[in-house]
């Protein structure tokens, strides 16, 4: 359901992505590895147009991404993403946060909506943070929350951007469990981490990206214990035993 | 001070009745430099590259322009355009103009001031550009934006005596017009003063109150 192929995409002078071409399945769990800067994040911005590309395309469900044509809105409603830095609205409740989109973009009936959302809070197991502000929970929490608001706008596939690499270590099992259970529900999820043990896990398939070009791709448990390319071997090894 | 409290009591009347046209003025350009200001601060960050420079260039016009000489143009050269206006909207056309560029340039960090993320978070959820500003930018903007507000607010309130030289009878035209009349320099501008100040004062107050609230996160 979303197909890239061939995108290319520079920053002034660096070019980040050097001809990308790959696709998800529809109910896929596919996960981006690789070192800083090696143009994850940059993928995904691109998927919901956050970042435009300069060559090549990307369609989601056969619809162009273009982030100057007025088609990205539906888009970004298929898909939702979730960021590195949670970008919860401060000034909103946590109810609010999550109905959002659905009550202002999509325009839905406010009584299901809100509903909807305290069940979706529930799923994510904060049920009793509807009414608090995001600023006074826990790094972990504002993170289920965000998913929770990505989930609320009932989209076809999320897009996670290294979603717990702001957490401290002891809240980041919370939200790979709710990812893990987004996953087995059959969410069609592009997942940027660093956290090995869920890609192996969880994830159907690894994109292993180093320098803006696909290096390595395949079986999550392929890629991650018999990797065949020396760089994804060496990146592995510092990042399994960085000692 | 000879007799202050008696000519106190005598005057306080008349300039009661500038105080009126003092406070009509400077709510009227409030409202109408709050109104401008946004709108040059919403083109300035349109991303619009035109409407951007068109802003920009309006801002430093207006600011490379004195207020009084903007009074004067408004309420004597107009009338030569055609277009004759009263001294009490010349009054506010002009100090609401003058104002907008320093409020548009308030507005305008108050919205740059917010966390990109915000914006993209908004983005994410399918939101333009007009429903990420109402929905996400300027309710959180409005915070930062207050407390420099509300000193624009004690600059007009002063400044409106400005409208006294086009003839607007606001407190310091209608003190200087007893003043004349009756040769009480010391006490009739010591009252004006006073009157000024009272009315200051609040305002003083609300940028505090303003201040601590923007503080607290």
């Amino acid at each position: 359901m979303i197909e890239l192929d061939d995108v290319h995409k520079s920053f002034g002078k660096v070019e980040v992505l050097k001809g990308i071409t790959a696709s998800v399945q529809k109910g896929e769990v596919v996960c981006i590895v690789g070192p800083s800067g090696s143009g994850k994040s940059t993928i995904l911005r691109c998927i919901n147009g956050l970042e435009s590309y300069d060559r090549g395309e990307i369609s989601v469900e056969g619809l162009k991404v273009d982030r100057d044509a007025p088609s990205i809105v539906k888009v970004r409603t298929q898909v939702s993403m979730v960021f590195q830095r949670f970008n919860l609205f401060p000034h909103r409740t946590v109810l609010e946060n999550v109905v959002e989109g659905p009550l202002f973009v999509k325009k839905e009936p406010r009584a299901q909506v809100l509903e909807r959302g305290r069940a979706l809070l529930g799923q994510v197991g904060l049920a009793e943070k509807a009414d608090a502000h995001p600023p006074q929970l826990s790094g972990g929490q504002q993170q289920r929350v965000a998913i929770a608001r990505a989930l609320a706008m009932q989209p076809k596939a999320i897009l996670f951007d290294e979603p717990t690499s702001a957490l401290d270590p002891e809240l980041v099992g919370d939200v790979l469990g709710v990812m893990r259970k987004l996953a087995d529900d059959g969410m069609t999820m592009v997942v940027v981490t660093h956290e090995m043990g869920f890609a192996r896990d969880v994830a159907d398939r690894v994109l292993f990206i180093d320098g803006g070009v696909i290096v390595e791709q395949g079986p999550a448990k392929s890629v991650l214990n018999q990797p065949q390319h020396p760089r994804t071997q060496d990146f592995l090894r510092r990042v399994l035993h960085p000692l | 001070m000879k007799g202050f409290w008696h000519d106190a009591a005598e005057f306080f009347p008349i300039l009661m009745s500038g105080v009126a046209l003092t406070i009509i003025v400077t709510i009227g350009s409030l409202l109408l430099s709050t109104v401008l200001g946004l709108i040059w601060a919403m083109m300035r960050v349109s991303g619009i590259k035109a409407l951007s420079m068109l802003s920009a260039s309006l801002i430093n016009v207006i600011r490379g322009i004195p207020i009084i000489v903007l009074l004067f143009y408004l309420y004597f050269v107009m009338p030569d355009l055609g277009v004759t206006l009263s001294a009490l909207q010349a009054a506010i056309l002009g100090l609401g103009i003058a104002y907008s560029a320093y409020q548009a340039e308030n507005f305008r960090a108050g919205i740059e001031a917010i966390d990109k993320g915000q914006i993209e978070a908004a983005q994410s959820i399918g939101m333009g550009w007009w429903l990420t500003m109402r929905r996400v930018v300027l309710p959180q903007a409005v915070r930062i934006v207050l407390p420099p507000y509300g000193n624009v607010m004690i600059m007009m309130l002063k400044d409106s005596s400005q409208a006294s030289t086009i003839t607007v009878a606001e407190l310091a035209l209608q003190g200087k017009l007893i003043a004349s009349s009756t040769f009480k320099n010391t006490n009739v501008f010591t009252l004006v003063a006073l009157m000024y100040l009272t009315m200051s004062i609040p305002l003083i107050l609300l940028v505090r109150h303003f201040e601590k609230r923007a503080g607290k996160k």
